[in-house]
Protein backbone atom coordinates (compact mmCIF):
# COMPACT_ATOMS: atom_id res chain seq x y z
CA UNK A 1 0.00 0.00 0.00
CA UNK A 2 3.06 2.31 0.19
CA UNK A 3 2.73 3.04 -3.50
CA UNK A 4 -0.82 4.31 -3.11
CA UNK A 5 0.03 6.64 -0.28
CA UNK A 6 3.00 7.98 -2.20
CA UNK A 7 0.86 8.90 -5.18
CA UNK A 8 -1.75 10.47 -2.93
CA UNK A 9 0.95 12.63 -1.37
CA UNK A 10 2.20 13.78 -4.75
CA UNK A 11 -1.32 14.66 -5.86
CA UNK A 12 -1.85 16.75 -2.76
CA UNK A 13 1.42 18.63 -3.07
CA UNK A 14 0.79 19.33 -6.75
CA UNK A 15 -2.65 20.61 -5.84
CA UNK A 16 -1.26 23.12 -3.37
CA UNK A 17 1.36 24.24 -5.89
CA UNK A 18 -1.40 24.74 -8.39
CA UNK A 19 -3.33 26.87 -5.94
CA UNK A 20 -0.31 29.11 -5.45
CA UNK A 21 0.45 29.52 -9.15
CA UNK A 22 -3.21 30.16 -9.81
CA UNK A 23 -3.25 32.92 -7.19
CA UNK A 24 -0.06 34.44 -8.60
CA UNK A 25 -1.59 34.38 -12.06
CA UNK A 26 -4.63 36.29 -10.86
CA UNK A 27 -2.50 38.83 -8.98
CA UNK A 28 -0.42 39.41 -12.09
CA UNK A 29 -3.42 39.83 -14.30
CA UNK A 30 -4.86 42.54 -12.08
CA UNK A 31 -1.45 44.22 -11.91
CA UNK A 32 -1.25 44.02 -15.67
CA UNK A 33 -4.54 45.85 -15.96
CA UNK A 34 -3.24 48.62 -13.72
CA UNK A 35 0.04 48.79 -15.63
CA UNK A 36 -1.81 49.14 -18.90
CA UNK A 37 -3.84 52.00 -17.42
CA UNK A 38 -0.65 53.71 -16.29
CA UNK A 39 0.87 53.35 -19.71
CA UNK A 40 -2.28 54.80 -21.24
CA UNK A 41 -2.34 57.76 -18.83
CA UNK A 42 1.20 58.52 -19.87
CA UNK A 43 0.55 58.67 -23.63
CA UNK A 44 -0.77 62.28 -23.78
CA UNK A 45 2.29 63.59 -21.94
CA UNK A 46 4.65 61.72 -24.24
CA UNK A 47 2.92 62.85 -27.42
CA UNK A 48 2.87 66.45 -26.28
CA UNK A 49 6.50 66.59 -25.26
CA UNK A 50 7.59 64.87 -28.46
CA UNK A 51 5.64 67.42 -30.45
CA UNK A 52 7.16 70.40 -28.69
CA UNK A 53 10.71 69.06 -28.65
CA UNK A 54 10.44 68.29 -32.36
CA UNK A 55 9.13 71.79 -33.10
CA UNK A 56 11.83 73.52 -31.11
CA UNK A 57 14.71 71.35 -32.20
CA UNK A 58 13.82 71.76 -35.87
CA UNK A 59 13.23 75.49 -35.35
CA UNK A 60 16.61 76.16 -33.77
CA UNK A 61 19.07 74.41 -36.03
CA UNK A 62 22.62 73.83 -34.83
CA UNK A 63 21.82 74.82 -31.33
CA UNK A 64 24.96 72.99 -30.24
CA UNK A 65 23.21 71.65 -27.19
CA UNK A 66 25.31 68.78 -25.80
CA UNK A 67 22.37 66.38 -25.76
CA UNK A 68 21.76 66.88 -29.47
CA UNK A 69 25.35 66.59 -30.63
CA UNK A 70 26.86 63.27 -31.59
CA UNK A 71 30.48 63.00 -30.49
CA UNK A 72 33.13 60.37 -31.19
CA UNK A 73 32.19 57.35 -29.14
CA UNK A 74 34.74 56.29 -26.59
CA UNK A 75 32.36 54.77 -24.14
CA UNK A 76 28.86 53.39 -24.51
CA UNK A 77 26.26 53.01 -21.82
CA UNK A 78 23.48 50.46 -21.71
CA UNK A 79 20.41 51.11 -19.63
CA UNK A 80 18.83 47.72 -19.07
CA UNK A 81 15.32 47.54 -17.64
CA UNK A 82 14.39 44.24 -16.04
CA UNK A 83 12.54 43.09 -12.97
CA UNK A 84 13.33 42.54 -9.29
CA UNK A 85 11.82 39.10 -9.03
CA UNK A 86 11.88 36.00 -11.16
CA UNK A 87 9.03 33.62 -11.93
CA UNK A 88 8.25 35.65 -14.99
CA UNK A 89 9.16 33.17 -17.68
CA UNK A 90 11.76 34.38 -20.15
CA UNK A 91 11.20 38.04 -19.26
CA UNK A 92 14.64 38.71 -17.82
CA UNK A 93 16.64 36.04 -19.60
CA UNK A 94 15.61 37.16 -23.08
CA UNK A 95 16.61 40.74 -22.39
CA UNK A 96 19.90 39.77 -20.74
CA UNK A 97 20.77 37.44 -23.59
CA UNK A 98 20.14 40.19 -26.12
CA UNK A 99 22.27 42.73 -24.23
CA UNK A 100 25.08 40.25 -23.71
CA UNK A 101 25.12 39.38 -27.40
CA UNK A 102 25.19 43.05 -28.41
CA UNK A 103 28.02 43.76 -26.01
CA UNK A 104 30.01 40.79 -27.26
CA UNK A 105 29.57 41.99 -30.82
CA UNK A 106 30.37 45.63 -30.32
CA UNK A 107 33.05 45.71 -27.67
CA UNK A 108 36.40 44.09 -27.12
CA UNK A 109 37.18 45.16 -23.60
CA UNK A 110 35.16 45.92 -20.52
CA UNK A 111 36.45 49.50 -20.46
CA UNK A 112 34.41 50.40 -23.52
CA UNK A 113 31.01 50.32 -21.90
CA UNK A 114 29.10 50.77 -18.67
CA UNK A 115 25.81 49.35 -17.48
CA UNK A 116 22.91 51.10 -15.79
CA UNK A 117 20.68 48.47 -14.27
CA UNK A 118 17.02 48.66 -13.33
CA UNK A 119 15.87 45.59 -11.43
CA UNK A 120 17.63 43.22 -9.08
CA UNK A 121 17.94 40.36 -11.55
CA UNK A 122 19.64 42.61 -14.09
CA UNK A 123 22.01 44.12 -11.57
CA UNK A 124 23.02 40.75 -10.12
CA UNK A 125 23.63 39.34 -13.59
CA UNK A 126 26.05 42.09 -14.61
CA UNK A 127 27.75 42.44 -11.24
CA UNK A 128 28.42 38.71 -11.15
CA UNK A 129 30.05 38.88 -14.57
CA UNK A 130 32.24 41.80 -13.52
CA UNK A 131 30.73 44.33 -15.86
CA UNK A 132 31.01 47.95 -14.93
CA UNK A 133 27.66 48.76 -13.32
CA UNK A 134 27.69 52.51 -12.63
CA UNK A 135 24.15 52.99 -11.43
CA UNK A 136 21.30 50.75 -10.37
CA UNK A 137 17.74 50.92 -9.11
CA UNK A 138 16.11 48.03 -7.28
CA UNK A 139 12.86 47.71 -5.41
CA UNK A 140 10.69 49.73 -7.75
CA UNK A 141 6.99 49.41 -6.93
CA UNK A 142 4.73 47.54 -9.34
CA UNK A 143 3.06 50.75 -10.38
CA UNK A 144 5.98 53.17 -10.49
CA UNK A 145 5.41 56.90 -10.48
CA UNK A 146 7.58 59.44 -12.22
CA UNK A 147 9.23 60.35 -8.92
CA UNK A 148 10.47 56.77 -8.48
CA UNK A 149 12.66 56.78 -11.57
CA UNK A 150 13.61 60.44 -11.60
CA UNK A 151 16.87 59.61 -9.88
CA UNK A 152 18.16 57.12 -12.43
CA UNK A 153 16.85 59.12 -15.36
CA UNK A 154 18.65 62.21 -14.12
CA UNK A 155 21.78 60.20 -13.47
CA UNK A 156 21.69 58.73 -16.95
CA UNK A 157 21.33 62.13 -18.56
CA UNK A 158 23.84 63.77 -16.22
CA UNK A 159 26.56 61.24 -16.93
CA UNK A 160 26.10 61.75 -20.65
CA UNK A 161 26.45 65.50 -20.29
CA UNK A 162 29.55 65.36 -18.12
CA UNK A 163 31.17 62.96 -20.58
CA UNK A 164 31.20 59.71 -18.61
CA UNK A 165 29.90 58.09 -21.79
CA UNK A 166 29.19 59.28 -25.31
CA UNK A 167 26.08 57.36 -26.21
CA UNK A 168 23.29 55.71 -24.30
CA UNK A 169 21.20 52.76 -25.37
CA UNK A 170 18.10 51.58 -23.59
CA UNK A 171 16.92 47.97 -23.49
CA UNK A 172 13.48 46.93 -22.35
CA UNK A 173 10.70 44.52 -23.14
CA UNK A 174 8.09 46.18 -25.29
CA UNK A 175 4.56 45.13 -24.42
CA UNK A 176 2.89 43.79 -27.56
CA UNK A 177 -0.02 41.87 -26.08
CA UNK A 178 -0.79 39.87 -22.96
CA UNK A 179 1.02 36.87 -24.41
CA UNK A 180 3.77 38.51 -26.42
CA UNK A 181 6.53 41.00 -25.80
CA UNK A 182 9.72 41.81 -27.63
CA UNK A 183 13.12 43.03 -26.55
CA UNK A 184 13.57 46.56 -27.83
CA UNK A 185 16.72 48.57 -28.27
CA UNK A 186 16.40 52.32 -28.32
CA UNK A 187 19.11 54.89 -28.73
CA UNK A 188 18.39 57.46 -26.08
CA UNK A 189 21.31 59.84 -26.27
CA UNK A 190 22.42 61.81 -28.17
CA UNK A 191 18.97 62.74 -29.41
CA UNK A 192 19.76 62.61 -33.10
CA UNK A 193 16.56 61.28 -34.59
CA UNK A 194 14.02 63.80 -33.38
CA UNK A 195 10.84 63.62 -35.38
CA UNK A 196 10.02 66.96 -36.97
CA UNK A 197 6.90 68.58 -35.61
CA UNK A 198 3.63 67.56 -37.18
CA UNK A 199 1.93 70.84 -36.35
CA UNK A 200 4.66 72.96 -37.93
CA UNK A 201 3.82 75.88 -35.67
CA UNK A 202 6.54 78.46 -35.31
CA UNK A 203 6.89 79.38 -31.68
CA UNK A 204 7.97 82.45 -29.84
CA UNK A 205 10.54 81.46 -27.27
CA UNK A 206 10.56 83.06 -23.89
CA UNK A 207 13.39 83.84 -23.07
CA UNK A 208 15.20 81.98 -25.92
CA UNK A 209 15.22 78.70 -27.81
CA UNK A 210 18.47 77.62 -26.20
CA UNK A 211 17.23 78.33 -22.70
CA UNK A 212 14.15 76.23 -23.36
CA UNK A 213 16.12 73.33 -24.78
CA UNK A 214 18.19 73.47 -21.62
CA UNK A 215 15.04 72.70 -19.59
CA UNK A 216 13.19 70.65 -22.12
CA UNK A 217 15.75 68.10 -23.31
CA UNK A 218 16.57 66.57 -19.93
CA UNK A 219 12.85 66.42 -19.20
CA UNK A 220 12.32 64.74 -22.57
CA UNK A 221 15.04 62.17 -22.01
CA UNK A 222 13.72 61.44 -18.53
CA UNK A 223 10.26 60.94 -19.90
CA UNK A 224 11.58 58.51 -22.52
CA UNK A 225 13.10 56.44 -19.73
CA UNK A 226 9.85 56.57 -17.80
CA UNK A 227 7.89 55.48 -20.87
CA UNK A 228 10.20 52.51 -21.35
CA UNK A 229 9.83 51.60 -17.70
CA UNK A 230 6.02 51.63 -17.88
CA UNK A 231 6.20 49.53 -21.02
CA UNK A 232 8.61 47.14 -19.32
CA UNK A 233 6.41 46.84 -16.23
CA UNK A 234 3.39 45.99 -18.34
CA UNK A 235 5.29 43.24 -20.14
CA UNK A 236 6.71 42.00 -16.83
CA UNK A 237 3.23 41.47 -15.43
CA UNK A 238 2.08 39.98 -18.72
CA UNK A 239 4.89 37.46 -18.89
CA UNK A 240 4.52 36.59 -15.23
CA UNK A 241 0.84 36.00 -15.85
CA UNK A 242 1.60 33.74 -18.82
CA UNK A 243 4.29 31.86 -16.94
CA UNK A 244 1.96 31.23 -14.01
CA UNK A 245 -0.84 30.21 -16.34
CA UNK A 246 1.47 27.62 -17.92
CA UNK A 247 2.50 26.40 -14.48
CA UNK A 248 -1.15 26.03 -13.47
CA UNK A 249 -1.95 24.13 -16.66
CA UNK A 250 1.03 21.85 -16.14
CA UNK A 251 -0.06 21.17 -12.59
CA UNK A 252 -3.55 20.24 -13.83
CA UNK A 253 -2.07 17.81 -16.36
CA UNK A 254 0.16 16.30 -13.72
CA UNK A 255 -2.75 15.88 -11.32
CA UNK A 256 -4.87 14.09 -13.90
CA UNK A 257 -1.96 11.75 -14.79
CA UNK A 258 -1.37 11.02 -11.14
CA UNK A 259 -5.07 10.43 -10.47
CA UNK A 260 -5.11 7.86 -13.25
CA UNK A 261 -2.09 6.15 -11.76
CA UNK A 262 -3.66 6.30 -8.32
CA UNK A 263 -6.90 4.71 -9.47
CA UNK A 264 -5.06 1.99 -11.32
CA UNK A 265 -2.99 1.19 -8.29
CA UNK A 266 -6.08 1.20 -6.09
CA UNK A 267 -7.87 -1.18 -8.42
CA UNK A 268 -4.85 -3.45 -8.60
CA UNK A 269 -4.71 -3.53 -4.82
CA UNK A 270 -8.39 -4.45 -4.54
CA UNK A 271 -8.07 -7.14 -7.17
CA UNK A 272 -5.13 -8.55 -5.34
CA UNK A 273 -7.01 -8.56 -2.04
CA UNK A 274 -9.95 -10.41 -3.59
CA UNK A 275 -7.62 -12.95 -5.16
CA UNK A 276 -6.00 -13.47 -1.77
CA UNK A 277 -9.36 -13.94 -0.04
CA UNK A 278 -10.62 -16.31 -2.72
CA UNK A 279 -7.32 -18.17 -2.62
CA UNK A 280 -7.50 -18.39 1.20
CA UNK A 281 -11.10 -19.64 1.11
CA UNK A 282 -10.20 -22.25 -1.52
CA UNK A 283 -7.32 -23.46 0.63
CA UNK A 284 -9.68 -24.00 3.60
CA UNK A 285 -12.08 -26.27 1.71
CA UNK B 1 -14.90 86.87 -23.07
CA UNK B 2 -13.23 84.36 -25.35
CA UNK B 3 -12.02 81.17 -23.73
CA UNK B 4 -9.21 78.78 -24.51
CA UNK B 5 -8.74 75.11 -23.71
CA UNK B 6 -6.09 74.42 -21.07
CA UNK B 7 -4.47 71.03 -20.48
CA UNK B 8 -2.12 70.29 -17.62
CA UNK B 9 -0.38 66.98 -18.20
CA UNK B 10 2.08 65.05 -16.06
CA UNK B 11 3.76 61.68 -16.69
CA UNK B 12 1.27 60.15 -14.23
CA UNK B 13 -1.67 61.33 -16.31
CA UNK B 14 -3.68 64.45 -17.11
CA UNK B 15 -4.35 66.72 -14.13
CA UNK B 16 -6.50 69.51 -15.51
CA UNK B 17 -8.57 69.96 -18.62
CA UNK B 18 -10.97 72.88 -18.96
CA UNK B 19 -11.96 76.02 -20.88
CA UNK B 20 -10.59 79.14 -19.20
CA UNK B 21 -10.44 82.79 -20.09
CA UNK B 22 -7.00 83.57 -18.70
CA UNK B 23 -3.91 81.69 -17.56
CA UNK B 24 -1.36 83.23 -15.22
CA UNK B 25 1.85 81.27 -14.85
CA UNK B 26 5.24 81.87 -13.36
CA UNK B 27 7.98 81.34 -15.92
CA UNK B 28 11.69 81.36 -15.20
CA UNK B 29 11.84 84.91 -16.52
CA UNK B 30 8.80 86.28 -14.70
CA UNK B 31 5.04 86.02 -14.50
CA UNK B 32 3.02 85.90 -17.68
CA UNK B 33 -0.69 86.16 -18.35
CA UNK B 34 -2.05 84.46 -21.44
CA UNK B 35 -5.44 85.10 -23.03
CA UNK B 36 -7.19 83.23 -25.82
CA UNK B 37 -5.70 83.82 -29.26
CA UNK B 38 -2.13 84.33 -28.04
CA UNK B 39 0.58 83.72 -30.65
CA UNK B 40 2.38 80.34 -30.37
CA UNK B 41 4.88 80.48 -27.56
CA UNK B 42 6.93 78.15 -25.38
CA UNK B 43 8.38 79.08 -22.01
CA UNK B 44 9.94 77.08 -19.16
CA UNK B 45 8.11 77.34 -15.85
CA UNK B 46 9.46 77.96 -12.37
CA UNK B 47 8.18 76.09 -9.35
CA UNK B 48 5.01 77.94 -8.53
CA UNK B 49 1.29 78.30 -8.96
CA UNK B 50 -0.67 78.44 -12.17
CA UNK B 51 -3.85 80.49 -11.88
CA UNK B 52 -6.65 79.65 -14.25
CA UNK B 53 -9.41 82.29 -14.43
CA UNK B 54 -12.66 80.85 -15.62
CA UNK B 55 -15.43 82.57 -17.51
CA UNK B 56 -17.77 82.63 -14.50
CA UNK B 57 -15.19 84.55 -12.49
CA UNK B 58 -13.94 81.67 -10.36
CA UNK B 59 -10.25 80.78 -10.29
CA UNK B 60 -8.61 77.36 -10.22
CA UNK B 61 -5.14 77.13 -8.79
CA UNK B 62 -2.69 74.38 -9.67
CA UNK B 63 0.73 73.85 -8.11
CA UNK B 64 3.36 72.86 -10.68
CA UNK B 65 6.97 71.86 -10.09
CA UNK B 66 8.73 73.16 -13.16
CA UNK B 67 8.14 71.96 -16.67
CA UNK B 68 7.03 74.28 -19.43
CA UNK B 69 4.02 75.94 -21.00
CA UNK B 70 3.15 75.65 -24.67
CA UNK B 71 0.74 78.22 -26.00
CA UNK B 72 -1.17 77.95 -29.24
CA UNK B 73 -4.00 80.24 -30.30
CA UNK B 74 -6.66 77.62 -29.63
CA UNK B 75 -5.01 75.53 -26.94
CA UNK B 76 -2.62 75.89 -24.01
CA UNK B 77 -0.68 72.91 -22.68
CA UNK B 78 1.35 72.78 -19.52
CA UNK B 79 3.73 69.84 -19.14
CA UNK B 80 5.22 69.37 -15.71
CA UNK B 81 7.00 66.55 -13.86
CA UNK B 82 4.27 66.89 -11.22
CA UNK B 83 1.21 69.07 -10.73
CA UNK B 84 -1.69 69.13 -8.29
CA UNK B 85 -4.95 71.04 -8.13
CA UNK B 86 -5.10 73.06 -4.89
CA UNK B 87 -7.85 70.94 -3.28
CA UNK B 88 -6.02 67.68 -3.95
CA UNK B 89 -2.74 68.61 -2.31
CA UNK B 90 -1.57 66.40 0.52
CA UNK B 91 -0.56 69.13 2.96
CA UNK B 92 0.60 66.72 5.63
CA UNK B 93 3.09 65.20 3.21
CA UNK B 94 4.25 68.61 2.04
CA UNK B 95 4.84 69.73 5.63
CA UNK B 96 6.92 66.64 6.31
CA UNK B 97 8.89 67.33 3.13
CA UNK B 98 9.56 70.87 4.35
CA UNK B 99 10.93 69.56 7.64
CA UNK B 100 13.09 66.99 5.89
CA UNK B 101 14.47 69.51 3.43
CA UNK B 102 15.15 72.10 6.13
CA UNK B 103 17.02 69.49 8.14
CA UNK B 104 19.13 68.65 5.17
CA UNK B 105 19.84 72.27 4.35
CA UNK B 106 21.16 72.90 7.85
CA UNK B 107 23.21 69.72 7.76
CA UNK B 108 25.84 69.83 5.07
CA UNK B 109 26.75 72.24 2.33
CA UNK B 110 27.57 69.53 -0.19
CA UNK B 111 26.82 71.09 -3.55
CA UNK B 112 24.45 68.69 -5.29
CA UNK B 113 22.60 67.57 -2.19
CA UNK B 114 22.22 71.17 -1.14
CA UNK B 115 20.68 72.13 -4.45
CA UNK B 116 18.38 69.14 -4.39
CA UNK B 117 17.17 69.85 -0.87
CA UNK B 118 16.65 73.48 -1.81
CA UNK B 119 14.46 72.45 -4.75
CA UNK B 120 12.56 69.97 -2.60
CA UNK B 121 11.92 72.73 -0.06
CA UNK B 122 10.66 75.08 -2.76
CA UNK B 123 8.32 72.45 -4.16
CA UNK B 124 6.91 71.62 -0.75
CA UNK B 125 6.44 75.26 0.24
CA UNK B 126 4.76 75.91 -3.10
CA UNK B 127 2.31 73.09 -2.45
CA UNK B 128 1.46 74.42 1.00
CA UNK B 129 1.05 77.98 -0.27
CA UNK B 130 -1.17 76.89 -3.12
CA UNK B 131 -3.28 74.78 -0.83
CA UNK B 132 -3.76 77.60 1.64
CA UNK B 133 -4.42 80.03 -1.14
CA UNK B 134 -1.79 82.64 -0.21
CA UNK B 135 -0.11 83.35 -3.50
Amino acid sequence: MVNLREIKGRINSTKSTKQITKAMQMVSSSKLRRAEQNAKAYVPYMEKIQDVVGAIASGTKDSGHPMLTARPVKKTAYLVIGSDRGLAGAYNSSILRQVQRTIDERHKSKDEYVILAVGRVVRDYFVKRDHNVVSDVVGLPDQPTFADIKEIARNAVGMFIDGTYDELYMYYNHFVSAIANEVTEKKLLPLTDLAPASSNASYEFEPSGEAILEVLLPQYAESLVYGALLDGKASEHASRMTAMKNATDNASDLISDLSLQYNRARQAAITQEITEIVGGAAALE
Amino acid sequence: MKTVLVNIVTPDGPVYDSEVSMVIAKTTSGEIGVLAGHIPMVAPLAIGAVKLKKEDGSTDIVAVSGGFIEVRPEKISILAPSAEIAENIDVQRAKEAVKRAEGRLQGKQDNIDFKRADLALKRALNRINVHEGNI
